[in-house]
């Protein structure tokens, strides 16, 4: 708005000002002159944006995003941030469903189902499964037969019975029975991963040496 | 006697979990959309459903493009077209959940949902964009890098 109110062209006040530009440039700048000349062009900084979006299970859930000391937390749903090449800090935005789907449709597309899970319970002190668990079994298979290229965790867990270097031991112990089990029904080995956690993730919180049937368990991951 | 058994037990566990740190992989490809590659040790794979993906695996998509990946931490990537991700760093303690995990997006879409690396140690996993590094705390969120500035 300002330059179309200025009774001098931008190109011929440039002229006027640097006096010993080279011929070139000056045809080069006079050419300019039958249009109006557009605003230099600062070289466009790329931008990278970043935005948060919201849990399906409702847990907490948030991002950090840093450009040198610059930082912006995203911790609401659709909560944006972006950051230029150039430098300059992290800017806060607010981003919306559509413009996800719009910018990101086809990375959304491509997510992998995610990781199921599966529970299998052990008799006390034992490696052998309940009764029920067994039929657990049938449904990881179902759930193995529905996926892309799957491959599965399998993860054994023990009650706080006991010290933690034994549980360690038999929790992988529990783990390798389920994994053999699988292998025995037609799953490639490369495909079946087994650990054990000990007592470090009860699924009932209890003291120490409290023998609880609900923490002596096998979960089986399928993704 | 009892000692002894549990020494050789441990001692069995060590040596087990260093031989898996060497050949376990990191990852997987579960989905595959037009073209896709892996960039590994200067060569480049067609990537396909179920190709096990390593530590400094570079993941590429065509113009058509796109792929879903499942790491052994439960964390997923997905990318968009002209996407190229790095994965450049990565370990995985299955049984202390502790690791670190950390991945470069160099250009193009990526969704993410962080897994048992974020949820144990909140941080522990980063994503890198051209200009910026996102602290994951968990867990769900799409980045994309590169764009030509809004106008």
């Amino acid at each position: 708005m300002r330059r179309r109110a200025d009774p001098v062209p931008p190109c011929r006040r440039a002229v006027g000002t640097y006096g010993a530009i080279s011929l070139t440039v000056l045809i080069a700048l006079t050419s300019g002159c039958a249009t109006p000349p557009p605003p230099p062009p600062p070289a466009p900084a790329l931008v990278d944006t970043i935005v948060l979006l919201p849990e399906k299970d409702g847990r907490s859930t948030a991002v950090t995003v840093s450009q040198g000391s610059s930082q912006v937390v995203l911790d609401r749903p659709y909560a944006a941030a972006s950051a230029g090449a150039a430098g300059g800090g992290v800017r806060p935005a607010q981003s919306s469903a559509a413009e996800v789907q719009a910018r990101f449709g086809a990375a959304l597309a491509a997510q992998p189902p995610r990781p199921t899970s599966f529970v299998l319970y052990f008799v006390e002190g034992r490696d052998t499964l309940t009764e029920e668990s067994k039929a657990v079994v049938d449904r990881v298979f179902a759930e193995i037969a529905a996926r892309p290229a799957p491959d599965i965790a399998v993860i054994g867990h023990t009650d706080s019975v006991g010290n933690a270097a034994a549980n360690d031991a038999l929790s992988l112990q529990r783990a390798e029975t389920i994994r053999r089990e699988l292998l025995q029904r037609g799953i490639t080995p490369e495909n079946v991963q087994a650990s054990g956690r000990g007592e470090r993730e009860l699924l009932v919180p209890t003291a120490d040496n409290v023998a609880e049937p609900r923490n002596r368990r096998v979960e089986i991951i399928v993704r | 006697m009892r000692n002894l058994l549990r020494c050789i037990v441990a001692l069995g566990a060590a040596w087990a979990a260093c031989l898996c740190a060497q050949t376990v992989d990191v990852g997987r490809i579960k989905v595959v959309k037009g073209q896709v590659t892996v960039q590994r040790a200067g060569q480049a794979l067609p990537a396909t459903p179920g190709l096990q993906l390593r530590a400094a695996d570079e993941v590429r998509t065509g113009a058509d493009g796109a792929v879903g990946i499942t790491m052994t931490d439960n964390s997923t990537l997905s990318a968009g077209p002209n996407s190229v991700l790095a994965l450049d760093r990565y370990s995985f303690d299955t049984t202390t959940h502790q690791g670190r995990f950390d991945s470069s997006l160099r250009q193009g879409t990526l969704a993410v949902i962080s897994g048992k690396i974020a949820k144990q140690s909140p941080e522990s996993m980063t994503v890198r964009t051209p200009a910026a590094i996102l602290g994951v705390r968990g867990t769900e969120f799409v980045v994309s890098a590169g764009d030509a500035p809004a106008r």
